[in-house]
């Protein structure tokens, strides 16, 4: 159709003509520019949140179920005023039968979690005291640092050992070394095994807050200490007593906080979890359980981010179309001011499609220009947004392609009426033109 | 590229210009509109013509069919031998690009181009090469006497400079007939003795020129006269002429 001597050609003087009306030029490429931009940035937007959600849930592990305690909502307003202690939550049996149920399953059971303070020599820290079991580490998201996990036997023989995390590790040893050190939490000894640190960002706990009623309260805590859940049982018992509220006096008793059953394979997550819900609701009278399986999580993640990349898709369609209809209108306005322009070239042997190139090209050069510009100003306001907001944003490559491809349709598609029309353009008619 | 010379093969006394009863009507509605009656005429090679008439004498009309630029209602228009009414727009734009030169009244250069470019227009659709187009284009702006201007606007020349670029970008591709409308209406009279002196030099170097015209200086500077009332051929005269 056209030799690339011709595309060079034409490209020169599209720049010319549209460099002599500069002013236009910039004002009908603002819009692509802009439509562009916030294509590419709400993309980013949506795509940080979205990474973000799922590697947290990820985190979570895919095949794992995860079984938490959840306060019955009807408990505390009811059967307080004849019951002193409230019972409910999971409970080491129902550990023992998931492991019984599903033999090929990992079961991990941790106690409730309860605020302590650890003490150290003259030093004191507000923690997280969590009991646990040994092979808790290999469905947590924590890694071993230094020592040990808890052992088998500290399990057994209900040893008062303790593992911390690397907060603990900092805040109440500073520089001591804390291994074979002994913390005192409410007037026990325990000996520190190892320094683990968690992997996660946030906690299950955090990510889940929205989906819990009464998260557990973990503010102000410096950190966690595992112990083994037998000696947690022992030491601590699973009655905790909280002054306050209108009734005085109100007791709890929860044995396990949270259960992870880790299945095999994918394929296994969702009809085990039927399983284990068909076992809980056997032995518990009253929802006092929640099950969170990552997997769903991540599932209805990635729909609602294709739900959202919907809407941003149709409002970035609609920016476009408007910067598409004022390009248009543009290219209809320089078509009938060059009228003259078309018949001269008309009457010096240039054809009908000689012409469309012409103005297309101008089209084109205006929408690429804007989709370029658009393109940079789309990749610094994710990086402000990260910068100022806080936020993540992830820049991907299939957004930059995307709008730049739509700018480049939407050039194609609203620069070819007006510059057929230039084409069709009586060429006597158009030479007396003023 | 350049024009290979068909009528070798035809054979030279043929006309480049024939026209068979050309008619041109335009229609307004349902009333057909005849500008042009049933044309005939032969024009030569190396002849120097011009056709006058007045205002609606249909003169406008026979000049844009002889460029191609329309197409007639009725008739025959052999270009060296080839019938123009039977071809597509594409063709036609070929033809007018290859082997017509359009020389306007009012100059009709493009304002965006330079001199230089506005040249190469017409040698730019005839896919000639950079190089060469940019060699030709300066060849004809020295043969014009504007070989210092070439990277100025047409909006910086005078009226006459104009016109001789606009002649030096007719004559680029060395076209078969040169079509001139008015070419010196608006021009000042010493602008324009020098347009029809490079118009005489040109028909001495063996181009065949056709001129519309009111002035009947020009009329007698060419050889043959065509005079057109009401979409008919009045008269012929033969003129001294420079050639």
């Amino acid at each position: 159709m056209i030799s690339l001597m011709q595309f060079t050609s034409i490209v020169q003087v599209s720049l010319r003509s549209l460099w002599l009306h500069r002013m236009r030029s910039i004002l009908t490429m603002l819009g692509i520019i802009f439509g562009v931009s916030s294509v590419i940035a709400m993309l980013a937007i949506g795509e940080g949140a979205s990474r973000e959600a799922q590697a947290r849930i990820a985190r979570l592990g895919s095949t794992n179920i995860i079984l938490k305690t959840v306060k019955p909502p009807q408990q505390t307003a009811t059967d307080t005023t004849q019951q002193s202690i409230a019972i409910y939550g999971l409970t080491y049996d129902d550990a023992e039968r998931f492991r019984i149920t599903i033999p090929d399953a990992q079961v991990v059971a941790q106690s409730k979690i309860i605020s302590q303070k650890a003490y150290y020599r003259n030093r004191v820290l507000a923690v997280e005291l969590v009991g646990t079991v040994a092979w808790y580490p290999e469905l947590a998201p924590i890694e071993l640092n230094r020592g040990r996990f808890l052992s088998a036997s500290d399990q057994r023989y209900s040893e008062t050992v303790c593992v911390i995390d690397r907060n603990v590790a900092d805040n109440l040893f500073v520089i001591d070394d804390p291994v074979d050190m002994d913390i005192k939490i409410a007037g026990n000894y325990y000996r520190v095994v190892g320094v683990v640190s968690e992997t996660r960002v946030q906690s299950t706990e955090d990510m889940l807050e929205t989906r819990v009623g009464s998260p557990p309260d973990t503010a102000g805590a410096g950190g966690r200490i595992y112990i083994p859940i037998t000696t947690m049982k022992s030491r601590f018992g699973e009655t905790a007593i909280q002054f306050g509220g209108s009734s005085g006096m109100l007791g709890e008793k929860v044995e396990l906080s949270e259960i992870t059953v880790r299945v095999p394979n994918i394929e296994r997550v969702l009809p085990t979890r039927d399983v284990l819900e068909g076992i809980l609701s056997r032995f518990h009278k009253q929802q006092d359980y929640q099950v969170v399986v990552p997997l769903e999580l991540l599932r209805e993640a990635i729909r609602s981010k294709r739900i959202f990349s919907i809407v941003l898709g149709s409002i970035a369609a609609i920016s476009l179309l408007v910067g598409g209809i004022g390009i248009m209108n543009i290219m209809l306005a320089t078509v009938s001011e060059r009228t003259r322009e078309i018949g001269i070239r008309r009457a010096l042997g240039a054809k009908k499609q000689d012409i469309v190139f012409q103005f297309l090209s101008e089209t084109l050069l205006l929408t690429l220009t804007g989709g370029l510009l658009g393109m940079a100003l789309g990749a610094i306001i994710p990086i402000a947004v990260t910068y100022f907001g806080k936020m993540p944003t992830v820049i991907t490559s299939e957004a930059m392609l995307l709008s730049f491809s739509i700018s480049a349709a939407v050039g194609l598609t609203f620069g070819l009426y007006p510059a057929v029309k230039a084409a069709n353009m009586d060429p006597i008619e158009s030479l007396r033109h003023e | 590229m350049a024009y290979t010379n068909t009528s070798e093969k035809t054979g030279s006394c043929q006309a480049v210009v024939q026209l068979k009863n050309l008619c041109k009507s335009y229609f307004l509605g349902h009333s057909e509109l005849p500008v042009l009656r049933e044309i005939n005429l032969d024009f030569y090679r190396g002849q120097y013509v011009s056709i006058m008439g007045p205002s609606g004498s249909g003169k406008s009309t026979l000049l844009n069919l002889l460029g191609c630029l329309d197409r007639p209602t009725g008739g025959k228009y052999l270009l060296d031998g080839l019938d123009i009414s039977e071809m597509d727009d594409d063709t036609l734009s070929g033809i007018r690009g290859k082997q017509i030169g359009f020389i306007f009244q009012s100059f009709n250069l493009i304002p965006q181009l330079n001199i230089i470019e506005n040249i190469e227009v017409s040698l730019y659709y005839q896919q000639v090469h950079k190089i060469q187009r940019r060699q030709r284009a300066e060849e004809l702006a020295n043969r014009v006497g504007l070989g210092d201007r070439l990277k100025h606007r047409p909006s910086e020349l005078s009226g006459g400079q104009q016109q001789r670029v606009a002649i030096a970008r007719a004559l680029a591709n060395d076209p078969l007939i040169l079509l001139a409308d008015e070419p010196t209406g608006n021009l000042d009279s010493k602008s324009g003795h020098e347009i029809l002196e490079m118009l005489d030099e040109l028909h001495s170097g063996g181009k065949t020129i056709l001129v519309v015209t009111h002035d009947l200086n020009i009329a007698s500077r060419t050889q043959r006269s065509i005079h057109m009332l009401d979409g008919r051929i009045e008269r012929q005269t033969v003129n001294g002429g420079s050639g």
